[in-house]
């Protein structure tokens, strides 16, 4: 079926296979690429967007729910060619090495910092643990994240 | 895509490839897209072993939307490949040697479709009985009689599913000490668990040739590979890099690379090829599962008088690089310290289970586990502090290994150590806390009550490059502009270790000059860089790219004013083999350099419940030089991560042979709540044969941190622990 849906503020549309996850669709019809495909099981949160605001994994989500809806992926939150605070902090940090994981942490993390600004070590780990990172072991993922919330 | 760095060595640069990672526009393999695009599906084996009657397509192929089905008929060249011996079908042909093996293909329109094509493919089995168990694997059936790596210059064995065999006699092996430990080690299966799947896209390009953009670790060699078994020449075939979502080891292996070759060929349209996880779990190699018996024997007062191991090393069903594995493992099992007599026997085996290759470490991760359990056992029979009795025994310049190697580079074990043994461990919590700050995390409901605390220490070292005589290079090839700028092509693959940052620093080092770029990386525009492996590539690249920008300069000399292009070759002293009979260097040298890491962790377990958690970890790694020290941490710090994982939780299971448990659901990997803070140290002791000192850095922490962190989990509990990952059974039964 056709779909629309609004992203990073622009209407976009697709025909859609109903099995198709948002993740596909976004990745391959859609021409948003960033969200990650590790694990499409909603393990890894490596497709971390804002579906209507609220912290998804896209392949959990479907093509077909995201129709009418507003979702904010990982290209969404420069403004042109600069960096969005939590990104810049993570090139800043070190936090990128392969950077497959780093669109769903830096999702995850801004959707941390607007619900909390100044976020504890305990509460800036729970947080994250739902994104997984291969490279880094995270300690320079927190330190970006630290300092965007400072920023 | 061309990148462009700021920084030269020893500064902090950011990543030129970081601001496009964060934005989500780094392509990666999985990401390409092109028009006519078909999808690729490999249909797999659900038997860990059986014998293939028949396979009947026809099915499959009258599916909607799908242009091919390929089975092994269809390989126009060779039929079967490998990293270092062609062991592995294309395509399986009369039988298959493990769960997930590729049987047939499938190129459609959608990937559902080639899924669900590849589903309606028939293919009768008759399952046989499979080799799942390597302490048994000499006396059941060889899964190759063949015998692949028979005559490349190893200790003749005759047994039964020997990939190779190994032995290390150093002095009197029979010696005898004061005190004697003993005991036997398992480490499990542990998977690389990169992010990003394994991927790429299959291009023809009208012509008979194909052009590959594929994430791996070692281009030219995928080449090596790739052509022979599409029956092409190596020029008609062109690896391009995708981009890299992790490797560890896990890309060295062909994955989709001859596949969509195979099927873009077939059809004459790009075919891309995406894993999912569960794929990805059989897709690649993994490390090897190991058995491991030692004793060690000393004098009154510490000093290691012999060593004596027993090393099996589960190479699962075909041989990728388990010959150099087996041999790292037996070069370093005896651990950073120097011992006058020693008896290393290092056996890997073909048998029923994933095939086992490349995983950071190398072998060394193994050993390391075991040895330094022995160590802390020979401390605690002592009662010497493990620390001291470390440095009583730490390698120094001079010192001989158990190969009969002389170290004549850097190697500062003692510093290593010391510098990790002053670093100062957080006072204790009080308890009752917050439950996220218990061992188990949130799901402990105690309130603490059983919690004991523990710290630990190891130290480890490894090989820097490739050893015991492969003729290991690295190409870079460097254009000085009429515009004042340079571009750098080094075949060197990123696979998010930061090569490339150094790649740059250095040019705009050698060169004096800011604008300096860096090709993609390809095989058609300049020779080989060797693999992102065995911690080489910084080393590798880094002389490469120095030695080419030189000569650059040289030329911009002799013909000032014109266009500069030269490319040249860096090669590491040269190796030479062991003997297969003593396991004795046959020249100077067996291993060309070493990296140690030491480590001091606190831990924490439930001792009621068998819930750990890892507190704190001090670090300090011997480095040479740190090209640049925020890449190097991080390095660390993941790579202690991935330690950590195999202490805890990480290991492939398998049932007969089969994988089950094939995803993130199953096999758990370290998460943000799991990994303590790493404090690290970086000791620089210039290498004499590296270009500016530098020492590669990715592999030592990942050697010692399990050792380590199971060190502290015995300070706490008391209990021997000798297999990892430790369960919650080991600790509380």
């Amino acid at each position: 079926m056709r779909i629309t849906v609004f992203v990073n503020g622009e209407e976009r549309q697709a025909d859609c296979w109903e099995g198709e996850s948002l993740l596909f669709a976004l990745r391959e019809k859609l021409g948003f690429p960033g969200s990650k495909n590790a694990c499409e099981q909603g393990e890894c949160g490596s497709c971390s967007v804002l579906l209507d605001g609220t912290l998804v994994c896209a392949c959990l989500v479907l093509a077909v729910q995201a129709d009418g809806h507003e979702v904010t992926t990982v290209e969404g939150l420069a403004s042109g060619e600069e960096l969005h605070p939590v990104q810049q902090a993570f090139v800043d940090a070190g936090a990128v090495q392969c950077g497959f994981c780093t669109p769903g942490l830096v999702v995850a993390a801004v959707d941390l910092l607007r619900r909390s600004p100044d976020p504890s070590d305990d509460e800036l780990r729970e947080a994250l643990s739902g994104n997984l990172c291969r490279c880094t072991g995270y300690a320079k993922i927190f330190d970006a994240v630290r300092a965007a919330s400072r920023a | 895509m061309t990148q462009t760095a700021v920084g030269r060595i020893g500064q902090l640069v950011a990543r030129t490839d970081a601001p496009p990672k964060v934005k989500g526009e780094f392509a990666y393999a999985s990401d390409l897209i092109v028009p006519g695009m078909l999808w690729g599906h490999t249909l797999r084996s659900p038997h860990a072993h059986a014998r293939i009657l028949e396979i009947d397509i026809s099915e499959a192929v009258s599916m909607p939307g799908v242009h091919a089905v390929l089975t092994h008929e269809d390989v126009p060249g060779e039929k079967r490949y490998g990293l270092e011996f062609a062991d592995q079908p294309v395509l399986a042909i009369d039988r298959v040697l493990y769960y997930g093996e590729p049987v047939a293909l499938v190129a459609a329109e959608h990937p559902e479709q080639a899924r669900r094509a590849a589903a309606r493919i028939r293919v009768e089995y008759e399952p046989l009985e499979p080799v799942a168990d390597m302490t048994r694997a000499t006396e059941l059936p060889d899964l190759h009689p063949e015998k692949p790596t028979r005559g490349h210059g190893y200790r003749e064995d005759d047994r039964p599913n020997v990939v190779r065999h190994m032995v290390i006699r150093h002095g009197d092996p029979d010696a005898e000490g004061d005190v004697s430990v003993s005991g036997v080690y398992e480490i499990g299966s542990q998977d690389q668990a990169f992010l990003g799947p394994e991927s790429g896209l299959a291009v023809p390009d009208g012509a008979g040739g194909v052009d590959i953009y594929v994430a791996t670790q070692w281009l030219h060699v995928d080449r090596a590979q790739v052509a022979p078994c599409l029956g092409l020449p190596l020029e008609s075939v062109r690896i391009h890099l995708g981009g890299v979502g992790g490797a560890f080891g896990g890309r060295e292996d062909l994955s989709m690379q001859i596949h969509g070759a195979l099927l873009a060929l077939h059809t004459n349209r790009p075919v891309k090829i995406v894993y999912n996880r569960e794929e990805s779990f059989t897709g690649h190699v993994h490390r090897h599962p190991a058995h491991i018996s030692c004793e060690h024997r000393a004098t009154r007062v510490g000093r290691l008088v012999n060593v004596r191991m027993q090393i099996l090393l589960d190479g699962g069903a075909y041989a990728s690089s388990s010959t150099a594995v087996a041999s790292n493992a037996a070069s370093f099992a005896v651990g950073p310290y120097e011992v006058p007599n020693a008896l290393i026997e290092s056996t890997a085996l073909y048998t029923n289970n994933p095939p086992c290759g490349a995983m950071r470490g190398f072998g060394a991760v193994q050993t390391c586990f075991a040895s330094e359990a022995q160590m802390d056992k020979l401390a605690a029979a002592l009662g010497i502090d493990p620390v001291e009795l470390r440095l009583l025994n730490a390698l120094a310049p001079g010192d001989v290994l158990p190969t009969g190697q002389k170290i004549t580079g850097s190697l500062p074990i003692a510093e290593t150590i010391r510098a990790a043994a002053a670093l100062e461990p957080p006072a204790p919590e009080p308890l009752p806390r917050t439950p996220i700050r218990l061992p188990g995390g949130a799901g402990n409901t105690t309130r603490g009550d059983g919690v004991k605390r523990g710290l630990g220490f190891a130290v480890g070292f490894k090989n820097i490059a490739y050893s015991e005589g492969f003729d290991d290079y690295c190409a870079a090839r460097v254009r000085l502009l009429a515009d004042g700028s340079a571009e750098v092509h080094c075949a060197a693959v990123e696979v998010g270790q930061g090569v490339t940052g150094v790649i740059l620093q250095v040019a705009r080092t050698e060169l004096g000059i800011d604008d300096v770029r860096l090709a993609p990386s390809q095989t058609s525009t300049v020779d080989s860089a060797g693999s992102a492996s065995a911690s080489r590539l910084s080393w590798m690249a880094a002389g490469a790219v120095r030695d080419a920008c030189r000569a650059a300069l040289e030329e911009r000399e002799r013909r000032p004013g014109e266009e500069v292009d030269v490319e040249r070759i860096y090669r590491h002293p040269r190796t030479t083999p062991l003997d297969p009979e003593t396991g004795q260097i046959t020249g100077e040298r067996a291993h060309v350099a070493f990296a140690a890491c030491a480590m001091k962790v606190v831990a924490e377990v439930d001792v009621e419940l068998g819930l750990t958690r890892v507190v704190w970890i001090g670090a300090a790694q011997d480095v040479g030089k740190a090209i640049n020290p925020q890449q190097v941490e991080g390095q660390i710090e993941g790579g202690t991560a991935q330690g950590l994982g195999l202490a805890l939780m990480e290991e492939i299971q398998t049932r007969d042979g089969r994988i089950t448990n094939a995803s993130f659901t199953d096999y758990l990997i370290p998460t943000a709540l799991d990994m303590p803070p790493v404090e690290s140290v970086l000791i620089e002791d210039p290498e004499p044969d590296a270009p500016y000192g530098l020492k590669g850095v990715g592999e030592p922490p990942t050697v010692v941190s399990t050792a380590a962190i199971v060190s502290a989990l015995r300070a706490a509990t008391g209990r021997e622990l000798v297999r990892v990952p430790v369960r919650p059974d080991d600790i509380v039964f």
